[in-house]
């Protein structure tokens, strides 16, 4: 209100000039309050991106011994290390361990994190079990990946693990979880008790935004809880599926802190273990940032494309019932 | 106006960035060879306490003020000088600089050759490790503070029991790790671990080879060596048989073996009673450090395991007064009692032996503790490393990490073949020469 009386009075004294300055003012001020935020996006993500896009390109030459002064240049290297990046002998095992790890924590996970959430929700009125099973699935996501698998590490390694000698109490030999052929199952698990209470509480959530006279009308046409799980509940919450499926596609090509805890702890985890265990050993141990940054945008752009060509393979059926 | 108002700020911001204070007052005039002028000087190391011992030395030179700055450990430290020598300000005057990283720091114009700063104290040190400072050449990089010579750490009451003496020979000690596997199957005389490159370097440096080499205007590099090859070969048959066990070493797990006596020897370096003071606590008393088992048992050798010089920076602008505390901090018998007392390292000098008179706590009844360590460094083996150490080590580490696992002698000495592979492309593919 006070606007439309005000401004009549104050444009009347210069009437042609003050509508040019008043909108140059108006279009001026989002980009204020939007300059915060952009600054920091521009210093923090856009730069780096562009430096590490910058870097993939380049290479140090050096020449003779390198040990002179000046021995050292930056030149370009065009696409030099994205093909070394490629045909690493140790690039393509890699992403093929990373698959096999994805084949088993994504749908352990998620499927663990729609069960509880299902049997959570499926108790609406023991509020108080429910509200401390919530919190005990959820509690394992607030510890840090490298304290889980340090604990985890520690409940592996056969000699100091109070579970290796519980099973060898029973007259069992208990399994070596960190040799050859458990590994990827040692640091999957690790990923799913740290991943599970989160997808739970998206889940949950989304279930209990779901009006409960779906559920009485589906109760007086003879539905049994099972029956309103799956025809009812599960089809309700699939955009949320499709967002922790998303998620933890994203957070399993970008495996990291498990596997590089649990490396020095047995001989069974390499140093390019996964490809982003790869970037890091390049950069920090060979101290070649190039290639480490021909790796790093290697890595994005597989998780750019995979994720983004899910969502558009899925986009339409499961987000249907929400337009 | 602006000319020559730029280089006053870069100065005052390279002031701020060593955090000294009176760096602004002899940016203009750069009189550095004034013997009067006072300089402060901006030390980066990790080892403890130094700062007690570089108090010694500004207490008696009021014109060169040394400041300690403390670091996180040898690896963060270089990666964080090689950014600022990137970035053409911010690096200290002096730097600490283990021996393997020395030529990695050349390499990158990052520690200045002080060869005519230094005087005369090329004579206090054995010749094995002056060796590492100058890479074999007539340039000088760095002072030697202290070294890691290898021993042999063993529990005597378990040598007792099976009526085993120290092992003499690497043969004495395949047969004593036999015996004792055989006796308790439990027990083992040693790991061999693949996340200790460091250690196996050190044990092909006692057998004589060295990795690593300059000739002419090329490198040389010698990873899959005749001598190399006897050690991987050796250490991949008692892996094989059964009777040294094959877990990396720095695990709880491997801190348990150590305490709960299933790991009864160790071979490691000087410096391993205050690893074992904290593994093996319970154990106290039991063990007995000796001269390493040898190859040929007529000229004893050794190699080494940890290490490291004190280096001038490229970046700094007293070089003079930089070296001339340097040589001080390494060689001169009062610094050297503090290092060793205040700061626990184990001086590289010839002169260590009269400041180390006491044995360490966890060997407080071996007398002659310092003694079997002094014979150690005068018997170290010379080593040249390259400057790509860091590759050649995590190739170690995932080579032998295969090996260890497969537990095939085979595997560990094709594991050579990969280490030498991989180092050499690296050198290649970065431009640097490379013969053979």
């Amino acid at each position: 209100m006070s606007l439309t009386t005000t401004a009549p009075t104050r444009t009347a004294a210069p009437p042609a000039a003050a509508p040019r300055r008043r909108a140059g003012r108006k279009a001026g001020t989002p980009y204020a309050f939007l300059a915060p935020a952009l600054i920091l996006f521009t210093a923090f993500l856009a730069a780096p991106i562009v430096y590490a896009g910058y870097l993939s390109l380049r290479k140090v030459k050096v020449s003779g011994l390198g040990l002179g002064a000046k021995s050292r240049t930056e030149i370009w290297a065009g696409f030099e290390n994205y093909a070394r990046s490629l045909s690493d002998p140790d690039f393509l095992p890699s992403v093929y361990r990373v698959g096999a790890y994805g084949l088993i924590v994504v749908p352990a996970m998620l499927g663990l994190a729609l069960l509880f959430a299902l049997l959570l929700d499926a108790n609406r009125t023991r509020e108080s079990i429910g509200k401390f099973a919530r919190i005990s699935i959820f509690l394992p996501y607030a510890v840090p990946a490298v304290v889980a698998s340090l604990l985890w590490g520690f409940l592996y390694l056969p000699r100091v693990s109070p579970i290796n000698d519980a099973i060898e109490a029973l007259g069992f030999t208990a399994p070596n979880l960190l040799s050859t052929d458990l590994t990827l199952w040692a640091v999957a698990n690790i990923a799913v008790w740290g991943g599970t209470g989160f997808n739970m509480i998206v889940i949950y959530t989304a279930l209990r935004a779901v009006p409960t006279s779906l559920y009485e009308s589906a109760r007086i046409d003879g539905a049994s809880e099972l029956a309103i799980a799956w025809r009812i509940k599960i089809p309700i919450v699939m955009p949320s599926l499709v967002m922790t499926f998303v998620f933890s596609l994203i957070a399993t090509l970008q495996v990291f802190a498990e596997p590089m805890t649990l490396r020095p702890l047995a001989n069974t985890i390499s140093t390019t273990w996964t490809p982003l265990m790869k970037v890091y050993r390049d950069a920090f141990a060979r101290n070649d940032l190039y290639a480490a940054a021909a790796t790093s945008v290697i890595i994005a752009l597989a998780t750019f494309i995979l994720s983004f060509g899910f969502l558009k393979l899925v986009g339409r059926r499961a987000f249907n019932q929400e337009d | 106006m602006k000319i020559k108002f730029a280089p006053f700020m870069a100065a005052l911001t390279a002031a701020a960035l060593f955090t000294t204070t009176a760096c602004s007052s002899d940016t203009g005039t750069e009189n550095q060879s004034d013997p009067t002028e006072k300089v402060e000087l901006t030390y980066w190391t990790w080892a403890p306490n130094m700062d007690k011992v570089t108090a010694a030395w500004n207490a008696k030179n009021p014109n060169i003020q040394v400041t300690v700055n403390k670091q996180d450990g040898g690896d963060p430290a270089v990666t964080k000088l090689l950014t600022a020598i990137k970035a053409g300000s911010g690096a200290p005057d002096i730097m600490q600089a283990e021996y393997q990283k020395i030529p990695t720091l050349v390499s990158s114009d990052a520690i200045a050759d002080i060869a005519a700063e230094v005087g005369p104290v090329k004579d206090k040190f054995p010749a094995g490790i002056w060796n590492g400072v100058t890479l074999g050449s007539e340039a000088v990089y760095g002072v030697p503070q202290d070294s890691g010579p290898l021993m042999f750490f063993y529990r005597s009451d378990v040598f007792e029991a099976n009526g085993l003496p120290a092992p003499k020979t690497w043969d004495d000690y395949a047969a004593a790790a036999e015996k004792i596997h055989k006796a308790n199957p439990k027990q083992y005389l040693g790991t061999f671990s693949a996340n200790d490159a460091g250690l196996f370097t050190g044990l092909a440096q006692q057998a004589g080879a060295s990795w690593w080499g300059v000739n002419g205007d090329s490198w040389t590099v010698d990873i899959n060596d005749a001598a190399t090859q006897k050690v991987a070969a050796y250490w991949g048959g008692l892996v094989e048989k059964g009777v040294i066990d094959n877990k990396p070493m720095y695990t709880p797990e491997w801190n348990a073996a150590l305490n709960d006596g299933t790991q009864v020897g160790w071979v490691s370096a000087v410096w391993a009673p205050g690893v074992l003071d904290g593994s093996a606590k319970d154990t106290k008393g039991k063990w007995k450090a000796a001269t390493m088992p040898q190859w040929d048992a007529a000229s004893p050798a050794t190699g080494a395991w940890g290490g490291s010089a004190t280096s001038v920076t490229t970046q700094t602008k007293h070089k003079k007064q930089a070296a001339q505390f340097v040589s001080w901090l390494n060689s001169d018998p009062e610094a050297l009692k503090l290092l060793a007392t205040e700061s626990f390292v184990y001086p590289a000098a010839n002169d260590s032996t009269s400041v180390l008179t006491s044995p360490p706590a966890f060997f407080a009844d071996q007398p002659d503790f310092y003694t079997i360590a002094a014979d150690a460094s005068k018997a170290m083996k010379p080593f040249t490393y390259g400057p790509n150490v860091n590759v050649a080590y995590s190739a170690f580490n995932d080579a032998f990490a295969k090996a260890a696992e497969a537990k095939k002698a085979t595997a560990f000495t094709e594991s050579l073949a990969t280490m030498q592979k991989t180092t050499v492309d690296d050198l290649k593919n970065a431009g640097f020469n490379v013969t053979g």
